[in-house]
């Protein structure tokens, strides 16, 4: 990309949460990953990453706004989304772990639920949540590889 | 509609085929399970999920996928998936599906290794 070498650029998107609507985060994230060249295996990464926290700010933040505010800033080799809620906030326990586990089933090392953040961690390069009663900030960079 | 979504499916004597196509989500990974259902119950369990078509994947539909592979096993069953991007793979590999499935890299391969 141009004209991002010294000033970060930022994007604001609000969705409402709604199903399907992660897709719109996705397909934004994805113009400007492709804007700012990260290759196609870092934009499907980027897609999934975000994917998976807005499906986590649907399913648990409990936010009587039913909206999530997603801040895109483009930086010279990174792109950063932080992504907010205006609910309950996350117990510790969760931030940590995986989640909320289903039933081991037939496989105990292949549970079902509860796998976002793990994808989100180890698919981005620095993941970092805040969260507290008026709710939650997922703030995650991607840095290009050369 | 934001996500525009496909099943196809093909089967021979021996196997099926599953072709999905668009965004694996909750709506779509419903879809695909009562379909794999069904042919379980018709007698396929050698069953191959192509994923070529299928832009991107989130760990609900991937969570369903699992029930699949379980659904599988009782009827001593083989699941192979193939047309994988590097990412999916990835996952797949991380949630340790690939320990009870099959991943290959086209049709062909997965079905040759039913």
């Amino acid at each position: 990309m141009a004209n991002t070498a010294s000033k970060p650029q930022e994007v604001l998107l609000t969705i409402p949460m709604y199903p399907d609507m992660e897709l719109a985060a996705a397909k934004m994230a994805s113009v400007l990953a492709e804007l700012m060249d990260f290759d196609e295996g870092q934009v499907e990464e980027i897609q999934l990453a975000i994917i998976e926290t807005c499906i986590n700010a649907f399913e648990h933040s409990q936010s009587e706004d039913k909206k999530v505010i997603i801040e895109f800033i483009m930086k010279d080799d990174e792109l950063e989304f932080k992504i907010t809620d205006r609910g309950i906030g996350i117990a510790s326990e969760s931030r940590h772990d995986s989640g909320v586990l289903s039933h081991p089933d037939l496989y105990p090392e292949m549970r079902k639920r509860g796998w976002g953040l793990e994808i989100i961690r180890t698919l981005m390069d620095q993941v970092d949540i805040k969260t507290g009663a008026n709710g939650t900030t997922v703030s995650v960079v991607k840095r290009k590889t050369t | 509609m934001l996500n525009k979504f496909d099943i196809q499916i093909r089967t021979e004597q021996e196997h099926a085929v599953i072709e999905t196509a668009g965004y694996l989500n909750d709506a779509l990974g419903e879809q695909l399970s009562e379909k794999a259902r069904e042919l379980i119950q018709e007698g396929y369990t050698q069953l191959v999920i192509n994923l070529e078509k299928t832009t991107l994947i989130n760990s609900i539909g991937i969570s369903i996928l699992i029930e699949i592979i379980e659904a599988l096993d009782e009827r001593e069953g083989t699941l192979n998936f193939c047309g994988l991007s590097a990412t999916q793979e990835r996952t797949f590999r991380m949630m340790a599906i690939a320990k009870y499935a099959g991943i290959f890299p086209d049709e062909e391969a997965a079905i040759a290794n039913l």
